[in-house]
C-alpha cells in the first residue's frame, strides 16, 4: 500500500489563490515601475533635446530675431525671478499669519473651517485664478488706489501668490502643530505673553519647516503658466526688473515657443524646459529632504 | 477663547504687573492673525464673486442657452459652451478611469508590497512627477507622447475596439487628439491620487491587516477585504481630487488636444475643453462679449471643480471620523 504523498505544494483552490495573489502583486509593481519610467522618459527627453541649446548666450541674451538661430531667454529668467519674488512677498506673511491663527489661537471649529477654505482655494483651477486677477486689476484699474488697468509683473505675481498661499499656510500649520506644547508652557510659566511666545519661541522653532514649505510653494509657482496668461503675458523682448510692467517668464516662453512653427524656437523651448525642470525638481527634492528632517527633529523633542 | 491654552487664573490681579506692551501686543497679534485668516477665506469668496461679475454680461446676453449652444464664433459674437463642457468631462473622466486603478495599485505597492528600502525613493520619484510643471508635461506631450500615441497606441486600440464609435478612426494617426489629452491628464493626476491613497493605506491599523494574514489570507485577499474597504471613502475622495486637477488643467491640455470644436465622435480626433479654450484665447479676445464669455467658461469650470473638491473634502472628513471611531 502506497503511503499518500504529503507535499507542501499548493494545489487546486489554494494554488489558484496564490496565483491570483502573485498576479496582483505583479500588477502593483508594474504600475509603480511605469510611473517612474514615464518620469524618466520625460526628464531624459527634455535633457537630451534641451542641452544642445544651452550655452552662455542662452542665459544672457534676449530672443533671436525670427528665423535666426541662437538667442536666449534672459528676459524670461529675470521676469520669472521678479514674479516669484512678488508672489512670495504677498504669500509668505499671509500664509504664516493664517497658520499662526489656526494653530495658536483659533478654536477647533474655526481652525477646521479655515483649513477647508484653504483646501478649496488650493483646488481652484489655476486658470480661474488668472482670470480673477485679470478682472480685478488688469481689465480695469482698482477703484480707489488707481493702480493696474494693464498687465504687469505685480498682477502676475499676485496671481502666483494666490497659488502659493494655501501651500505656504498648510505646510506652516503642519510644522507649527509639531512644536511641543512644553515649549509654549515653559514660556508662559516664565511670564512671557502669548504673542512674545509665538514670535520668540514658536516661530524660531518652526522656522526651518516654514522655510522649506515656502520653498516647495516657490517651486510650484515658478512653473505655473495659466495664472500668467491674462495677467503678465504681453511683454517686450528686453530684460526688465520693473514690476509695474509686464515681464516675460520661463513657463510662458516655453508655452508660446512650443506652439510656434519655428524649429529653432522648439529647441529653445526644450532648453528652457530643462532649466525650469532642473530648478523645480532640485528645489523640491532638497526642500522635501529638509522638511522631513525638521519634522523628525521636532517629532523627537516631544 | 483667544487664549485657550493659557491656564486662566484671575487675570485682574496680575493686570497691573503685565506691561501695556504685552496686553496690547496680544490683542494686536491676535487681530493680525485673525485678519489674515479671514482674508484667506474672503479671497475664496472674492474669486467666486469677481468671476461671476465678469461673466455677468455674457450670462445676461446668452442666459443658460450658453450651456447647450455649440458655436464659438468671435466675429459674429456668438458663443456657447456645450462641446467644451462635454470635452472637459470626457477628458477628465477618461483620465480618472485610467489613473484611478493605476494610482491605487501604486499606493498599494508603496504601502504594502515594496521592501522598506525601496519605499522612500520610489515614493519620492512618483511625487516628483507631480512637481514637473504642466507646461513641460505639455511640451513633452506634443513632441514625444502624442506622436508615439498616434503612431502605435491609437491604431492598436482602434483595431481592437474600433467597432465602438468613440474608439474609431485610430488609423488616421492624428497627433492632437482628445486621447492624447487623456494620457497627459492621467500622468498628471497619478502622483496626486497615489500619494493620498498611500497615506490612507499606511493608516489602516496593522492589527486588522495582520488578522487577515493570520486567518490565512494572501496579501491580495488582505488588500481586497481589509485594507481598501476600511478606507474606501478616502480612496474615492483621492480619485475625485485627482479629477479636480484634471478638470482645471489648462496648459498641458491646450498644447495637445488640438483646440477644435465641434467635438468628433471618436476620441482619436481633436477636441477642446473649458480650461483649454480659455487658455488659448488669451491674446485673441476682440470684444467685451468674448471676454465675458471666456469668463463665463471659467465660471462653469469653477462651479464644476468646486463641487468636485468640496465633495471630496467632505468624504475625507467623514471617513477620517469613522476611522477615529
Amino acid at each position: 500500500m502506497a503511503t499518500p504523498e504529503l507535499t507542501l505544494k499548493a494545489t487546486g483552490r489554494a494554488k489558484r489563490r496564490l496565483v491570483v495573489n502573485r498576479f496582483a502583486e505583479a500588477a502593483a509593481v508594474a504600475a509603480a515601475t511605469s510611473a517612474i519610467v514615464v518620469l524618466g522618459i520625460m526628464v531624459w527627453s527634455v535633457a537630451s533635446r534641451g542641452l544642445a541649446a544651452l550655452n552662455l548666450d542662452f542665459f544672457t541674451q534676449g530672443p533671436a530675431l525670427f528665423g535666426e538661430s541662437g538667442g536666449g531667454i534672459a528676459p524670461a529668467i529675470v521676469g520669472s525671478i521678479v514674479l516669484v519674488a512678488i508672489a512670495t512677498i504677498f504669500a509668505l506673511p499671509f500664509g504664516v499669519l493664517t497658520a499662526i491663527y489656526v494653530s495658536e489661537f483659533a478654536p477647533k471649529r474655526w481652525a477646521d473651517q479655515v483649513r477647508l477654505w484653504l483646501d478649496t482655494l488650493n483646488g481652484f483651477p489655476s486658470i480661474v485664478i488668472g482670470i480673477f486677477v485679470y478682472t480685478l486689476i488688469v481689465k480695469e484699474a482698482l477703484p480707489v488706489l488707481g493702480i493696474g488697468g494693464h498687465q504687469s509683473a505685480i498682477a502676475g505675481g499676485f496671481a502666483l501668490a494666490i497659488i502659493m498661499l494655501p501651500l505656504v499656510a498648510r505646510s506652516a500649520m503642519e510644522v507649527l502643530a509639531l512644536v511641543p506644547n512644553q515649549l509654549r508652557e515653559g514660556s508662559y510659566a516664565l511670564g512671557v505673553s502669548k504673542w512674545q511666545t509665538v514670535v520668540r519661541v514658536v516661530l524660531p522653532t518652526s522656522f526651518g519647516g516654514i522655510l522649506t514649505g515656502t520653498t516647495l510653494a516657490i517651486a510650484r509657482a515658478a512653473g505655473e503658466t495659466a495664472p500668467l496668461l491674462f495677467t503678465c503675458a504681453l511683454a517686450s523682448n528686453t530684460v526688465s526688473w520693473d514690476p509695474t510692467h509686464s515681464v516675460q517668464s520661463i513657463p510662458l516662453t516655453i508655452f508660446t515657443y512650443s506652439e510656434s512653427a519655428d524649429p529653432n524656437l522648439h529647441t529653445q523651448a526644450w532648453a528652457a524646459a530643462f532649466v525650469l525642470i532642473v530648478f523645480v525638481l532640485v528645489t523640491s527634492l532638497v526642500a522635501r529632504f529638509l522638511l522631513d528632517r525638521s519634522r523628525r527633529k521636532l517629532g523627537l523633542q516631544r | 477663547m483667544e487664549a485657550a491654552s493659557i491656564p486662566s487664573g484671575d487675570s485682574s490681579t496680575f493686570a497691573h504687573s503685565r506691561g501695556l506692551r504685552d496686553r496690547l501686543g496680544d490683542k494686536l497679534f491676535y487681530g493680525l492673525t485673525a485678519l489674515a485668516s479671514l482674508l484667506s477665506v474672503l479671497l475664496v469668496l472674492g474669486i467666486i464673486w469677481r468671476i461671476f461679475k465678469g461673466a455677468w454680461p455674457a450670462i445676461q446676453h446668452f442666459g443658460l442657452s450658453f450651456l447647450s449652444n455649440n458655436v464659438w464664433n468671435a466675429p459674429l459674437n456668438e458663443f456657447g459652451a456645450r462641446d467644451l463642457i462635454i470635452g472637459t468631462i470626457v477628458t477628465s473622466f477618461g483620465a480618472m478611469l485610467l489613473s484611478g486603478p493605476i494610482s491605487v495599485a501604486i499606493a498599494l505597492f508603496l504601502s504594502e508590497i515594496a521592501p522598506p528600502a525601496i519605499r522612500g525613493p520610489a515614493g519620492t520619484l512618483i511625487e516628483m512627477l507631480a512637481a514637473v510643471p504642466s507646461v513641460v508635461v505639455g511640451l513633452w506631450g506634443i513632441y514625444v507622447l502624442a506622436p508615439f500615441s498616434a503612431q502605435y497606441l491609437q491604431p492598436w486600440i482602434s483595431s481592437v475596439l474600433g467597432w465602438i464609435p468613440i474608439f474609431s478612426n485610430g488609423q488616421d494617426k492624428v497627433e492632437s487628439t482628445v486621447f492624447a489629452a487623456i494620457l497627459v491628464l492621467t500622468i498628471m493626476t497619478i502622483p496626486i491620487t497615489s500619494s493620498i491613497c498611500r497615506e490612507l493605506f499606511l493608516g489602516v491599523p496593522e492589527e486588522l491587516e495582520e488578522g487577515a494574514i493570520g486567518l490565512g489570507a494572501t496579501r491580495w485577499e488582505m488588500v481586497k477585504t481589509v485594507t481598501v474597504p476600511s478606507v474606501r471613502g478616502g480612496v474615492i475622495a483621492a480619485v475625485i481630487l485627482g479629477l479636480g486637477r484634471a478638470l482645471g488643467e489648462a496648459i498641458a491640455v491646450t498644447q495637445v488636444i488640438g483646440n477644435f470644436i465641434p467635438l468628433q465622435r471618436s476620441i482619436f480626433e481633436p477636441g477642446d475643453t473649458l480650461a483649454s479654450r480659455v487658455a488659448n484665447q488669451y491674446q485673441g479676445a476682440i470684444s467685451e462679449l468674448q471676454i465675458s464669455s471666456l469668463i463665463y467658461l471659467a465660471l462653469i469650470l469653477l462651479v464644476i471643480s468646486f463641487i468636485a473638491n468640496f465633495g471630496a473634502q467632505l468624504i475625507v472628513k467623514r471617513s477620517e471620523r469613522k476611522l477615529a471611531g
